[in-house]
């Protein structure tokens, strides 16, 4: 069954009367419990990709459909709504909310979809990241490696369907960066989650079932694993 | 919405560390606030004490009026009690020092006050004054300026005193009117021998009335009104004054709130600008909040719910100090109030304060709030994006038609009145505009003007003022404003006094001789011309009561329909008239003609005052029966002259032609010019040895009241504009604290790429310097445009630039705001830079 399914997607940015076309006619599709990378050059497009099978940006033309539902029939709160239900994200930077502590991070998806059990989850998911004793702690009190673990952490709380990370380790320490690498996979694998993962790091992107390569905001090839 | 339950979770979360900074935030608010329901509760304490003193007020529960002797009344036998006073102006002197003055003189028979007290310094001078005797209470005013003691002499008329008493308080008066007219009080049984209970004296005769409980004064005002009113006495009940007085207070205190509005709209505009800054602080975490697949709303409200917890924390704090404030009012308004005033916490001046506040920091926080909902998701994946997808939005422009309509509906309760309402919504638009206008105009100027040949620190000090999250507009406006209305207060101040000296110094009269009966002005005359002084005027003063308006009498006038009813005062006032065929050189023709009496028997044409015509609505060409001493004389309005009233001069309200009044009972002003004050003393002590009865009224002693009335006036005004003026200072210190994490990086960098401490010292005291000079720079523009505008159209006086005092504004503003910023710097010099960098 796919889950994500990319067909001609394109997005220009008019920037005065000059037209640059970042991603031209990709089309793409991805099984459930499939893991891809995306991988090519600095400026290829990969981020704005990922935005568009996100949801967090709307294409110029062509269709995004996640799990059946075509985002640019959605409104930008539908869309909100089907992130909240279907996506979760991991960020280079982190992107921890700072004013909240590790574990109230954590909980922000489980409350948002209401559940009584956000709490105990969320204990659950930060001792499974091996944090357990950190829970209190802000942002600005972690380490790099820690804050991007608690982030893993939110991602998977809400047993999202699909996870979108962008370069997820590019602001980490290589031996930091790949225990983080490796938290992603075991969780992914355990949780039977679609991934999709942006990096320019191709022994990372190995370890995928499927790499898209893109340069110049076309797809140059795709390799299977 | 279910969710509300969980953004409200989430706006406190975030709250925890938000508190100090968001608190920094609506700080500016609570001047404002506290100014707002300092007045409003003392206000309220007043009208209740106004209430409950209104007995005190009067002194007796009925008075009555009139300009001749009152006789016999039917309340004479129903009163408990009565007293009769005969009060009138005059002159009275010092024969100790020979110096002398014109006073309130009043002519006391029996207890009155029947409510409150006399009081007097001895304390028993109040009772031994009343045993009887040639014996006179001064107000303290009066001792002060003439350094006089108890035991003294004071010579009123023809007859001398021993002041047995300084008076310190009489019930119902006020500080300024004991400063305008200071009274003498003298025993009725030398009334007569005093020589100035006689015609041309202007005397006003009173009675007032204790009444038993169970008499209600306004029944009796009812059951006699009628007799009274035809006999031209006036009743007051206890009752009318009450409201009178409650009326004007009410005016004065919703006043002073609009200009506390004022001090609390400026903290606002501070306030959406510190909102501002935090707004752009936190759209990251929007746009976090966007992708885990929060609503752009929902996003919005967790920050607007903060902003009001924080608006409600700044208003209770403000009501607070705004409680504690109306210790300090009575203080300040003591010489206004005709009543002692009681503190009492007033809850509905509280309530009212905080619901104020509330709204306010809604609104104002809200302009810049609403750009959250505007925050793409993809700005978590890419930064830059947050800045560039905020659009212009339609909900701002309801914003700002909320925040207008709710300084409209503000000023609307206040000022009881759509048009008044309307002219003061326009009024805080077009000063908030024109300084914006200005301050954006000024800075246009400099960024196009000054040479980029300025040396360094110069220019980036200047460049410092157009950093990213630059507060420099709205510190402008609201320092601005401030500066602006301290200004113009001082300037129009300045130009009133200035304009009473400068009379002195051209060949204007600065004497005035008044009240001289028709068998004393020859002699005046020659007093005057033997000190070898210019006779510069000599008018004959006619006094007549209006008797009937196109037919309408005073009788008909009041069984009239109110919409029709012309004002009973026009009828009820005694009008002081003059006769000549030219006009002076304060008037000024402006509808008709001056028709003279060529032959007896033409019909009478009378020139009256526009701006008294107008507001009594007549017309050219109405036809005034005048009664002049029980003679009538029908008149017609042949024209308006408009009078200029502030000069020197007598000014009529209505003009006769010659040759009809020639005849009529009549008593005479002399105008001269004195060289000096030695002359003007000599002048006047000549006049009051001979003639007791004339009156002298001298420019100096113009000037010297006008001076202290000012500097009342001016304290109170002071007090208000200082609400503004901190308010101002409070913003500039919250945006100093807000930037400060960013001048702290900059002033590091700075140093790494190789300028010294002083150079960085030396480029922040230019930057607060700049910022100081800007924001009093707009504000001394928009007061001289105020002033100008005061001058030219309220005042009538030629406008001459106060160039000295704005300097001096200017350098206080300027130093003022270059201390706050060392104060602020130094803290920064002192952080070790590592810390900083960790953030
Ligand atoms: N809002 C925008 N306006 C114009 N150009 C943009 C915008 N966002 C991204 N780009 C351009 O699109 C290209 C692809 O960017 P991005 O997707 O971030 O690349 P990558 O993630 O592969 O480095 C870049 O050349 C970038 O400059
Ligand atoms: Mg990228």
């Amino acid at each position: 069954m796919s889950i994500l399914s990319v067909k001609d997607v394109s997005k220009t940015y008019q920037s005065g009367n000059r037209r640059l076309t970042v991603l031209d006619q990709v089309n793409f599709d991805i099984q459930a419990g499939e893991s891809i990378a995306i991988v090519g050059p600095s400026g290829s497009g990969k981020t704005t990709l990922l935005g568009l099978c996100a949801g967090l940006d709307s294409s110029s033309t062509g269709s995004v459909i996640l799990n059946g539902n075509a985002f640019e029939k959605l409104s930008e709160d539908q869309r909100a709504a089907a992130r909240s239900r279907d996506v979760g994200f991991i960020f280079q930077n982190f992107q921890l909310l700072p004013t909240l502590t590790a574990l109230e991070n954590v909980m922000v998806p489980l409350e948002l979809k209401k559940r009584k059990d956000a709490k105990e989850r969320a204990l659950e998911l930060l001792e499974k990241v091996g944090l357990k004793d950190r829970v209190t702690h802000y942002p600005t009190q972690l380490s790099g490696g820690e804050q991007q673990r608690v982030s893993i952490a939110r991602a998977f709380a809400n047993e999202p369907k699909i996870l979108f990370a962008d370069e997820p380790t590019g602001n980490l320490d290589t031996e930091t960066g790949e225990m983080i690498e490796d938290l992603i996979f075991n969780l992914n694998k355990e949780k039977g989650t679609t991934l999709i993962l942006v990096t320019h790091d191709p022994e990372l992107a190995k370890r995928t079932d499927r790499i898209i390569n893109i340069k110049g905001g076309k797809i140059q090839e795709e390799i299977h694993g | 919405m279910g969710n509300i339950a969980w953004v409200l979770k989430m706006a406190i979360r975030d709250f925890r560390k938000n508190f100090s900074r968001l608190l920094l935030f609506v700080s500016s608010m609570v001047i404002g606030i506290a100014a707002l329901v300092g007045i409003s509760s003392f206000g309220d304490n007043l009208k209740n004490d106004i209430e409950n003193q209104s007995k005190e007020l009067v002194g007796a529960d009925l008075v009555l009026d009139n300009s001749t002797p009152l006789g016999s009344q039917p309340t004479d036998s129903i009163a408990l009690a009565q007293a009769d006073e005969i009060n009138f102006a005059s002159m009275v002197a010092f024969p100790s020092s020979g110096e002398s003055r014109l006073t309130q003189v009043r002519v006391l028979e029996g207890d009155f006050p029947f409510y409150g007290k006399l009081e007097t310094l001895p304390v028993e001078a109040e009772s031994t004054f009343r045993a009887g005797g040639r014996k006179a209470l001064v107000e303290k005013i009066l001792m002060a300026q003439f350094n006089a003691v108890v035991g003294d002499s004071i010579k009123v008329g023809d007859v001398t005193f021993v002041i047995e008493g300084e008076l310190q308080k009489v019930p119902g008066q006020t500080g300024i009117a004991a400063t305008v007219a200071p009274a003498v009080y003298i025993p009725m049984e030398y009334a007569q021998e005093t020589g100035l209970i006689q015609f041309g004296s202007r005397l006003k005769y009173l009675r007032y009335y204790q009444l038993s409980d169970d008499v209600n004064p306004d029944e009796l005002v009812e059951r006699y009104g009628e007799q009274w009113q035809e006999d031209r006495i006036d009743a007051d009940t206890v009752e009318d004054r009450r409201r009178q007085t409650g009326r004007s207070f009410d005016n004065l205190t919703n006043f002073l709130s609009l200009v506390a509005f004022i001090a609390l709209l400026l903290g606002c505009v501070g306030v959406a600008s510190a909102v501002n800054v935090f707004v752009k602080e936190k759209l990251a975490s929007v746009a976090v909040l966007r992708c885990l697949g929060v609503s752009a709303w929902d996003a919005m409200k967790i920050y607007l719910f903060q902003i009001l917890l924080m608006g409600l924390v700044g208003s209770v704090i403000g009501s607070f100090l705004g409680t504690a404030l109306q210790f300090v009012l009575p203080t300040v308004f003591k010489d206004f109030l005709p009543v002692e005033v009681s503190m009492a916490v007033s809850w509905s001046s509280v309530g009212f304060g905080i619901l104020t506040g509330l709204i306010v920091a809604f609104l104002f926080a809200l302009l810049p709030l609403l750009k959250m909902r505007k925050v793409s998701p993809m700005a978590t994946l890419r930064p830059e994006e947050g800045e560039t997808t905020l659009k212009k939005d339609p909900l701002r422009w309801a914003v700002i038609l909320g925040i207008l309509l709710f300084i409209f509906g503000f000023s609307y309760i206040l000022l009881d009145g759509w048009k008044a309402a309307l002219g003061f919504t326009g009024f805080v638009v077009f000063a908030f505009a024109a300084l914006w206008a200005v301050a954006i105009g000024i800075m246009w100027v400099i960024k196009r003007f000054l040479p980029i040949s300025l040396n360094y620190p110069i220019r980036q000090a200047l460049a410092n003022l157009y950093r990213p999250n630059n507060q420099t507009v709205s510190l402008i406006a609201t320092i601005g404003l401030g500066t602006a209305m301290i200004s113009t207060l001082f300037f129009i101040q300045g130009q009133l006094l200035d304009e009473a000296k400068f009379a002195d110094k051209e060949d204007q009269p600065n004497m005035l001789l008044f009240d001289i009966q028709d068998y004393q002005v020859d002699s005046v005359i020659t007093s005057v011309k033997n000190r070898d002084l210019p006779i510069l005027q000599q008018v004959p003063i006619v006094t007549m009561a209006l008797e009937s308006i196109n037919g309408m009498t005073k009788k008909g006038n009041d069984t009239l329909p109110d919409e029709e009813k012309r004002s009973r005062g026009l009828y009820n006032r005694e009008f002081r008239v003059t006769y000549r065929d030219t006009l002076i050189s304060s008037e000024r023709l402006l509808k008709g003609k001056l028709r003279k009496v060529e032959n007896p028997g033409d019909s009478i044409f009378v020139s009256f005052d526009q701006g008294y015509a107008m507001r009594t609505g007549l017309n050219v060409g109405d036809e005034i029966i005048f009664n002049v001493q029980g003679r009538p004389i029908k008149t017609y309005i042949g024209s308006f002259r408009d009078v200029k009233f502030n000069q020197v001069s007598t000014n009529f309200l209505v003009l006769f032609p010659e040759g009809v009044l020639n005849n009529a009972p009549k008593f005479h002003v002399v105008i001269t010019k004195t060289k000096n004050d030695r002359q003007s003393a000599d002048m006047q002590a000549e006049i009051v040895r001979k003639y007791p009865n004339i009156s002298v009224i001298n420019l100096g002693a113009i000037v010297e009241t006008l001076e202290e009335i000012l500097g009342k006036i001016s304290f109170v005004i002071q007090f208000m504009a200082f609400f503004s003026i901190a308010t101002g200072i409070l913003v500039l210190i919250s945006s100093l604290i807000i930037s400060k994490y960013q001048r702290m990086r900059e002033s590091i960098l700075l140093r790494t790429l190789g300028a010294d401490s002083g150079v960085v010292g030396k480029i922040n005291t230019m930057e607060y310097f700049f910022l100081g000079s800007l924001a009093s720079l707009s504000g001394i523009v928009l007061s001289f445009l105020a002033t100008y505008l005061l001058s030219k159209f309220v005042f009538q006086l030629p406008f001459r630039g106060p160039y000295l005092e704005a300097f001096m504004v200017y350098l206080c503003i300027t130093i003022l705001t270059i201390i706050l910023g060392w104060l602020n710097g130094r803290k920064i010099i002192k952080k070790a830079p590592m810390e900083i960098l960790r953030g």
